[in-house]
């Protein structure tokens, strides 16, 4: 099958699979339908990922023809593509699509065509922002991801949803708009210097424009609180609490598993290649506040008595990881970054469907109202607890892989205050056990103190038709990370490559490991000299 | 049968097991139910790795042999693989780790007989000597710390077993956090490592002697033993082992006592040719372990739960341990080790036996009776008319820890206190005081072994109506493990003999197996050492090392036949607020809640959690009001749906466009 044609099916299958659905009656029609659709987007992303060289890694593969969207007046493309640095999250994308489907089976009962309908089209527009390699492009699909979510939350969601949903949509819009500003700016001054005065949001032409130092920082600062706030990084965060709170099951594993996802590749994407001297100028500051979130957000996770609320700040505490990986510079702390994407959207995601198959069960996500149910719900127990464990990075599950390449790595940086920073990161290890296990003890063990948990049913085929595959993914992407990591390592080392390139003119002391190795700086020619000189003398 | 197959059956079997007790009745409910299968697989799979380690030490090989299986991890210059390494080090723990365990097992068909959650524990159990294995058999500190950090899992997962109880969970979860403490600094141990080395490969790391600084080793050395004090129970992380007595008793004699708390040791022994780089932290290991060894014993004294007893012993004789590492003797530690595996086991499953025996007690008892805890050794007493197997263990196994000649458990700290002393006449000043120390802790040791022995089994029953209700012995399930585990705790100390005994043209085996020919070329290194103690001396110290243990027995043998219980009494008048410290624990519980768990939590909850609702999102909301009041000029275009403000942003963004294409 034409690899490219492939590709525009599993961006846009959902989106289309969404016109047959919406003319389905049933309820149970349109969620058979849409598992259908999922389902088959994410085989076919499959056969992508069989068809994809991890040789070519850094490369963009499957590219298909790109047109103009506008006119050809401007240089406006719908560039797609899929290099090692997107394969993953694509295909992680089109894997929660069915999970989602299937866990929102029963708990979804008003509204079913718009819910599902709404799935798809998020779908679509997750998938096109990891594969666009046409920066308005790329702004238009992170737009259209906001519009299903807004509803998701807005419409099934708990009681301030309404509150939750406009905040949500208020804090990543002002970001956006921000970073719309900036890519309209960018691809005017792009155009003037590289392509013939044409306006052009061509990845690789901005790239290959190369940001005057002096632009570099504000434009940055514009790219990078739009990605920010998605992420999000303390102190941006405090839509996401409520936002997961309030929103339905699915739309809390969609919008940790990859929402969040769109912020951390955005910077890894294009503020690292487009504004290298900035990042690294910023990367201090950056590393610093992803340093807060991580103790900020587990310490402020242990204060919840909400057991959602509990996973949402956990999320801040565990991408902190991911922007502290992403801001170290070094191949190890990237690679840790990228797979720890993949991890924290297996394991958080399923963190919110267990508490959401919990929520399905007694309508209540207040801890202090379970506590003991691990005698009536064993099999529930077993995922919960392989879950947490995950999250809490226990070596041979997949947390661990990300979380201590990033750490490994950014120890090795040669940004300043990094090995600092990392202590504290570390510290984080300790904490993630507290809030998690202390969660755990409250909810599944001690003695069952409510009448309502005793007759509480465990997992059903249902349930653990979803469970089962994200456990396997968890002990999988654990002990076999290295298939996973090689397809991600060529693109990221590309990346880097590219970063010391175009900071090369101005010699950074800030480089990558990696790229360093050879290069000690400053250089030790003056002790060499001076020891020859000396033993000759004698 | 090759190596490579060998190991990998060392390694793998106990998995089988994980997936047989543990994965398959979690989903069949009907493979729960036979207690004999599963009893009988979890302890298969132990005992086919023990069969397969001694076929590995009785057919020999050439060390180190390294089983690559795979790379684990890869990102740029670092990898690490899933790899095992045999060596006489690793083998040693290898059989004590399944040899041991598979008595343990053997003793858990019958003592956990009925309980709700048979297969689970089997396969905890099963998932714990997985762990520990991988732990020791690693070539890599990764894979070490997948061992290290599993059976951390596995302690919390089986003190936390009967987790209705909500202070049992609380003991597990305490176990975890604690340990992973110590993890933390394992972890920026390897940081270091990497950044210096670029590797985590036991054959780079111990070949890498020149290429790093000595202030990095310091510091890495430094780092691993906080990390060793985590796993070994010693000051300041050694608060969760007592709690960890909530588990099983089965899981006390194997994660407690015999394998878990043993790995800081082994960690040490591993990286014995870097601490021996590292002059300053190896004073800090001897002292940190002295103390230890002298904290514990005191508390060990005024403990009156006979689990707590041995939970303390269990510190106290880690810090033995600790104090061999410190001095450079790191095969004496691992001797150690092996024979206080031997003991410790038996003393915990003969405690598990009384436990059992008492339980019936309890269940003869009626509610008038009263509330009677089968812990409890003040309810005890006599009880060798009814449990004379367990009783002459229990006593083979006292003896053996107290250190009365000729046992295992004399030949080992006697070593460890003779290195002690040969390196302060090596002109080690610290090793004096570790030694000096070590002399009254093993004082301290023979007497509090012998009141937990003579307050179990001696004197008059003190349970209510005890002439009606009587304990009986327990089945040959549990009692064939102890008789096993006394005779090695008698004669397992021959394969150490003292240095005196070269005089006789004997040989100390260990000595030799860990530490190579004349202490070249092992897999332990020994320090260099300039002074040699005389023989003379060394007899005298052997003399003197018999008659302290001796004397502490035999007082309490005699302090505790003519007072029984209330000896207790006495020695609490005699030592007032001593004996108050003693039986508290010297309260470091309590102090540690006071000045780091509480203030940390509170923190969270009271300042932290709002901090972040009022002030975080409150700047947020306020930055929204007003923005709204600055727009209420222009209310009528805000009409609050999203759609408006969504055609709002395209068409701004629209005429953007549009601006700057036409200027």
């Amino acid at each position: 099958m034409d690899g490219a044609l492939l590709l525009n099916l599993v961006i846009f299958l959902p989106l289309l699979g969404a016109i047959p659905v919406l003319l389905l009656r049933d309820g149970k029609g349109v969620r058979v339908g849409t598992l259908v659709v999922t389902a088959v987007t994410f085989g076919l992303s499959l056969v992508l990922w069989l068809m994809f060289s991890v040789e070519r890694g850094a490369e963009v593969q499957f590219s298909p023809h790109a047109f103009p969207l506008i006119s050809t007046a401007f240089d406006i493309r719908y560039a797609v593509g899929v290099d090692g640095m997107s394969l993953l999250l694509l295909v992680l994308t089109t894997f929660l699509g069915p999970v989602v489907v299937i866990s929102s089976w029963t708990n979804v009962k008003s509204h079913v065509k718009a819910y599902h309908v709404l799935l798809l089209v998020l779908q679509t527009g997750m998938a096109g922002v990891f594969c666009a390699f046409d920066v308005l492009l790329f702004y238009v699909f992170f737009e259209l991801t906001l519009i299903p979510m807004y509803f998701l939350i807005g419409i099934w969601g708990g009681e301030r949803r309404i509150y939750a949903a406009i905040k949500f949509v208020l804090y990543t819009m002002v970001g956006s708009l921000l970073m719309l500003v900036a890519i309209l700016y960018l691809g005017h001054l792009a155009g003037n210097a590289v392509n013939g005065g044409v306006f052009t949001s061509d990845y690789f032409k901005l790239i290959e424009y190369g940001v005057p130092p002096s632009l570099q920082s504000w434009l940055f600062v514009l790219f990078a609180l739009a990605f920010a706030i998605k992420v999000p990084i303390f102190p941006f965060h405090t839509w996401l609490p409520d936002a997961h709170v309030e929103a339905p099951t699915g739309g809390s594993v969609i919008l940790a598993g990859i929402l969040l996802k769109m912020g951390t590749y955005g910077l890894v994407r294009f503020c690292l290649p487009f504004f290298p001297h900035a990042a690294q100028d910023y990367a201090v500051l950056f590393a610093i506040l992803a340093v807060v979130g991580i103790i900020y957000g587990a310490l402020v996770s242990r204060a919840q008595t909400d057991a959602k609320k509990l996973v949402a700040f956990s999320s801040v505490s565990h991408l902190g990881f991911v922007v502290l990986g992403i801001f170290a510079f070094t191949l190890e702390s990237l690679q840790g970054a990228m797979i720890q994407m993949i991890n924290h959207g297996l394991s958080t995601g399923a963190l919110f469907l267990i508490v959401g198959m919990l929520y399905e069960r007694r309508h209540t996500r207040k801890m202090s109202d379970y506590g003991g149910i691990a005698r009536t719900v064993p099999r529930l127990t077993f995922f919960m607890v392989l879950t947490v464990l995950a999250s809490a990075g226990l070596p041979g599950l997949n947390g661990f892989v990300g979380e201590f390449l990033i750490l490994v790595g950014a120890f090795a940086s040669d940004i300043p205050g990094m090995p600092i920073l990392v202590i504290f990161a570390t510290t984080g290890v300790i904490l993630a056990a507290v809030y998690l296990l202390w969660m755990l003890s409250r909810m599944f063990f001690g003695p069952i103190t409510t009448e309502a948990n005793r007759s509480m049913k465990d997992l059903n085929r249902r349930e653990l038709a979803v469970l089962v595959p994200m456990a396997a993914l968890m002990i999988l992407l654990g002990v076999l990370p290295r298939p996973f990591l090689a397809i991600s390592e060529p693109a990221v080392d590309r990346l880097l490559e590219t970063i010391q390139a175009k900071t090369e003119s101005a010699p950074m002391t800030d480089c990558g490991v990696p790229v360093c190795v050879d290069e000690a700086w400053p250089p030790e020619i003056g002790w060499e000299v001076g020891f020859v000189l000396t033993s000759d003398s004698e | 049968m090759s190596i490579n197959l060998s190991v990998l059956l060392i390694v793998l079997m106990p998995l089988l097991g994980v997936a047989l007790n543990g994965l398959i009745p979690l989903f069949w409910k009907s493979a729960r139910r036979s207690e004999g299968r599963i009893g009988a697989i979890g302890t298969a799979v132990v005992a086919i790795p023990f069969v397969a380690a001694v076929g590995l030490f009785l057919g020999g090989f050439e060390e180190p042999h390294v089983v690559r299986l795979y790379t684990w991890m890869a990102a740029g210059e670092f990898s690490a693989s899933v790899a095992y390494r045999v060596d006489h080090l690793s083998l040693i723990m290898a059989l004590v780790v399944t040899g041991v365990g598979s008595l343990i097992h053997l003793y858990s068909i019958g003592y956990m007989r009925g309980d709700r959650s048979y297969w689970k524990f089997f396969a905890y159990m099963n998932l714990f000597i997985f762990m520990m294995l991988n732990l020791v058999l690693a070539d890599n500190l990764l894979l070490m710390f997948l061992g290290w950090e599993g059976v951390g899992l596995c302690s919390y997962l089986l003190i936390g077993f009967w987790y209705e109880e909500e202070r049992n969970s609380a003991a597990a979860t305490k176990a975890f956090i604690v340990n992973r403490v110590g993890d933390f600094a394992f972890l920026l141990a390897m940081f270091l490592l990497v950044r210096e080395l670029g590797s985590l490969d036991f054959g780079t790391i111990l070949a890498a002697d020149a290429s790093i600084s000595q202030g990095t080793i310091a510091a890495v050395v430094f780092l691993l033993f906080i990390g060793a004090t985590g796993k070994s129970a010693q000051i300041p992380l050694f608060v969760w082992l007592p709690d960890a007595m909530a588990g099983p008793t089965p899981v006390s004699a194997l994660i407690h006592a015999a394998t878990m708390v043993t790995s800081g040791l082994y960690l040490l022994a591993r990286m014995s040719v870097l601490v021996l780089q590292a002059p300053m932290v190896m004073a800090i290991i001897a002292i940190v372990g002295a103390a230890t060894a002298l904290v514990a014993a005191t508390i060990a004294i005024a403990q009156t739960d006979i689990k707590r007893v041995l939970a303390y012993s269990t510190i106290s004789q880690l810090g033995f341990m600790f104090m061999a590492a410190g001095v450079g003797a790191f095969f004496v530690s691992i001797f150690h080790l092996m024979t206080h595996a031997f003991f410790k086991a038996c003393l915990f499953l003969g405690a598990g036996s009384v436990i059992h025996g008492m339980h019936q007690v309890e269940h003869d008892l009626k509610e008038s009776d009263g509330h009677l805890d089968p812990q409890d050794m003040r309810t005890m007493g006599g009880l060798k008319a009814f449990m004379p197997r367990t009783r002459w263990t229990y006593l083979a196994a006292t003896l053996a820890i107290a250190g009365i000649p000729l046992t295992a458990g004399f030949f080992s700290k006697d070593e460890i206190l003779f290195k002690a002393f040969e390196m302060g006449y090596d002109g080690a000043t610290y090793a004096w005081l570790v030694w000096i120390v070590g002399l009254f802790t093993a004082l301290l040791t023979a007497f509090y072994m012998m009141r937990s022995y003579m307050l179990t089994f001696e004197g008059t029953p003190r349970w209510p109506r005890a002439g009606e209700v009587t304990p009986h012995e327990s089945p040959h399930t549990m009692t064939i493990p102890l008789v096993v585990l006394a005779v090695c705790s008698i004669v397992g100390g021959f394969i150490g003999l003292p240095k005196a005994a070269e005089a006789l043209g004997l040989k100390n085996w260990i000595h030799e197996y860990l530490a190579g020919h004349n202490g070249h070329g092992g897999a332990v290194a020994d320090p260099t050492l300039h002074a040699h103690v005389p023989l003379a001396t060394e007899l005298i110290l052997i003399l003197v090392g018999s008659a302290i243990a001796i004397s502490g027995v035999w007082y309490a043998w005699r302090y505790f036949r003519r007072f029984e219980l209330a000896g207790d009494e006495l020695l609490r008048a005699r030592f007032g607020r001593l004996y108050h410290w003693w039986s508290g624990a010297y309260f470091v519980d309590k102090a540690y809640q006071r000045t780091i768990v509480g203030p940390l939590m509170g923190m969270a909850e009271k300042a932290l959690a709002p901090f972040d609702q009022h002030v975080v999102d409150g700047l947020a909301n306020d930055l929204a009001g007003v923005m709204r009041r600055l727009g209420a000029a222009v209310r009528r275009v805000h009409s609050g749906l999203i759609q408006h403000y969504v055609l709002g942003i395209v068409l701004g963004a629209a005429i953007i466009v549009a601006l700057l294409i036409t200027g």
